[in-house]
């Protein structure tokens, strides 16, 4: 105890920082225009790995089969559909539902402008997704020409879920052929996908006739409670011939996102503007302490010339450092809450703050911050007490 | 209150020795061709408690000769002892400590500029081991007492007259309780009437606290105050006029 109160001094570092006011400004703006871009382009890169797998997410899965040719949701090959059915004569296996998925034309009934849908065909008794509403609204699609849009689709695609909700008969083209929209679900974009229909099979084989009958592009495998599903997946796995892969839903899931992480330069398009972000961090904060220390150079001797050892001058640096970390992070997370926010709300990218990164943010600037003190203690050294008489 | 409580002497510090012994002291600035004798073998002893002024023209060497009984600078040649620890050889951790017990006052007041009077007095109480923060800053207050500025305590050096600003820098070398004084021209930039209060408490406070002062100084009109008057020229010790 009396050594902790022995240990209180002046806040000599914060006293440093906060009697030169619109200095100290500049640099926590400085900090905080780092931390906000680095929150940013690692908040882009993790939202569209993220947004790639929306649609993976939310399938009532357990494991999953896909043809080994098929590289990623945007380039998808069809296996045949018999190898799913032989996976029921595994034990574990409660349930399958095979799907079928490919990317057709929609023609917005507005504009009459054509675009790209993700489309998913099943039987309409068979569970999809993980959506208790969901059997609901599939019933309609057992009729021909019926399919269900992603309210969440990109607004290009047409104002249908306003017209539907208005109660309006909702009526396009895909794939040149008349279809009617029977329903709304909530899925939402993906980095591949600007939006999403379902429907039957029944209906996708008449859209897409050149699909080969008996052949599926996804197979969903569910489970009995109480199985290990990774070794449930090799069991099937070595029982099926190699014209098919056996995937969990995680596997399924970070399949999607490495071809985005791997096969594309997003990652390090993303990455490299977090980079910058931190070298720009790093020039204004060294550029701010090196001028602290220099313009303080000759108090920074005195107190050495008085007995202060050099030990606790540069920890006075260091503590600058940590207080413009923490002072310029703060401003940084809650402008970055913010500027997700809007993006989720203008492009529908699932871009939030996470603890991981706000953390990684934080080591970021707390790292910036020191090497810079680091490299300002430098001149420190140079005081010279003799030269101050 | 007794400011003298309590306080640490480092073990390599004698007291019974005189506060600083100079024998033969040399010392040389530049290199090569330039290469300059500054001080020439001199010769001085400082006892305890005693105030001696250090005189002589610009240039003739006495700001170092105050910077190396300060522990600012290596000895050269010749010896040095200050409170009985051999300066010359010494480690920089020796000449730190060493440091902590002597205070200086320097021609400009050399405040750190970003804290207050009480705040820069408190720098030096801050010095002293084994205290704590309650008692470093109420020492600090009744420094500030002492040199008659209570009412100036929360003003920063910006909004000082000059002559304020030299007491609290007396308060602040005072306040690390030091054995010896060293003040180079400390009235220098005030005018005749002030600087003669300065030193007057100076001498007074330095009396109290049997702390030894070497103060140089130009003005003629101050050596008055001294128990002895040193002369200097060219680097060397001059008999002074009787
Ligand atoms: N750091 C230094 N480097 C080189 N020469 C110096 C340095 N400091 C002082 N000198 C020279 O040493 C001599 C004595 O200087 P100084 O001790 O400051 O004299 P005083 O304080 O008596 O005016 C002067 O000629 C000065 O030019
Ligand atoms: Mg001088």
């Amino acid at each position: 105890m009396r050594h902790l109160l022995q240990g209180r001094r002046i806040p000599l570092a914060w006293l440093l920082l906060t009697r030169q006011p619109i200095r100290l400004l500049v640099a926590l703006a400085g900090i905080s225009f780092a931390g906000i871009l680095m929150f940013m382009q690692l908040g882009f890169r993790e939202g569209l790995f993220d947004a790639s797998v929306t649609v993976h997410r939310m399938f009532d899965t357990d494991l999953v089969l896909i043809s080994p040719r098929s590289m990623s949701s945007i380039s998808m090959s069809g296996f045949p559909r018999r190898r799913l059915v032989q996976t029921m004569a595994h034990p574990a296996v409660s349930g399958t539902t095979p799907v079928n998925w490919n990317f057709l034309l929609w023609r917005n009934p507005q504009t009459l402008v054509t675009r790209s849908i993700l489309a998913l065909g099943f039987e309409p008794t068979d569970s999809i997704l993980n959506d208790p509403q969901l059997s609901y609204k599939t019933e309609s699609l057992t009729k021909p020409g019926r399919v269900l849009f992603d309210k969440l689709s990109r607004k290009e695609f047409g104002p249908i879920s306003e017209w539907y909700e208005q109660g309006k008969i909702v009526e396009t083209e895909v794939a040149g052929k008349r279809v009617r929209v029977s329903g709304l679900v909530s899925l939402g974009p993906s980095f591949g996908a600007d939006g999403n229909l379902l429907t039957s099979r029944e209906t996708f084989l008449k859209l897409l006739p050149s699909t080969p009958t008996g052949s599926i592009e996804i197979g969903l495998i569910r489970l009995k409670s109480g199985y290990n599903k990774q070794s449930v997946a090799d069991a099937i796995s070595s029982s099926l011939p190699k014209d098919v892969r056996v995937l969990t839903r995680e596997e399924f899931i970070d399949f999607e996102k490495n071809y985005w992480r791997t096969s594309t330069s997003i990652g390090f398009i993303f990455t490299l503007g977090a980079v910058m972000g931190f070298v720009v961090g790093c020039v204004i904060v060294y550029q701010i302490l090196y001028s602290d220390v220099s313009d303080h150079l000759p108090e920074y001797a005195t107190l050495m010339a008085m007995g202060y050892r050099l030990k606790t001058l540069l920890g006075v640096v260091a503590r600058e450092g940590v207080l413009l970390a923490v002072m310029g992070y703060l401003p940084a997370y809650m402008a970055a809450q913010g500027l997700y926010a809007l993006v989720r709300s203008s492009t529908r990218l699932p871009v939030a703050m996470d603890l991981d990164r706000s953390l990684l943010v934080f080591s970021l600037i707390l790292l910036m911050c020191m090497g810079s003190a680091l490299l300002a203690m430098r001149r420190l050294v140079d005081a010279d007490p003799a030269e101050i008489f | 209150m007794n400011l003298l409580a309590n306080s640490s002497v480092p073990t390599f510090i004698s007291a019974e020795k005189p506060a600083v012994e100079i024998v033969g002291l040399s010392h040389w600035f530049g290199k090569g061709i330039m290469r300059r004798e500054v001080l020439q073998s001199i010769s001085l002893e400082i006892n305890s408690g005693e105030v001696v002024l250090l005189t002589g023209p610009s240039g003739c060497g006495k700001t170092t000769l105050l910077t190396l009984i300060g522990a600012l600078r290596k000895v050269e040649a010749g010896d040095l002892r200050v409170f009985g620890c051999d300066l010359r050889g010494s480690s920089r951790k020796t000449r730190q400590l060493l440091r902590k017990n002597i205070g200086m006052i320097f021609q400009g007041h050399n405040l750190l500029r970003c804290l207050t009077a009480e705040q820069n007095v408190q720098m030096g109480a801050d010095l002293i081991d084994g205290l704590s923060y309650r008692v470093r800053r109420d020492q600090a207050r009744e420094w500030l007492r002492l040199v008659g500025l209570s009412d100036q305590m929360d003003k920063l050096p910006h909004d000082l007259s000059g002559g304020q600003k030299q007491r609290v820098a007396i308060a602040r070398a005072l306040a690390a309780r030091p054995k010896i004084l060293l003040a180079d021209e400390p009235t220098a930039a005030l005018d005749s009437v002030t600087g003669r209060e300065i030193v007057d408490l100076l001498r007074r406070l330095a009396k109290d606290q049997s702390c030894s002062v070497l103060m140089v100084t130009h003005d003629p009109r101050i050596l008055d105050i001294a128990d002895r008057v040193l002369k200097m020229e060219d680097g060397k010790m001059v008999q002074p006029l009787e």
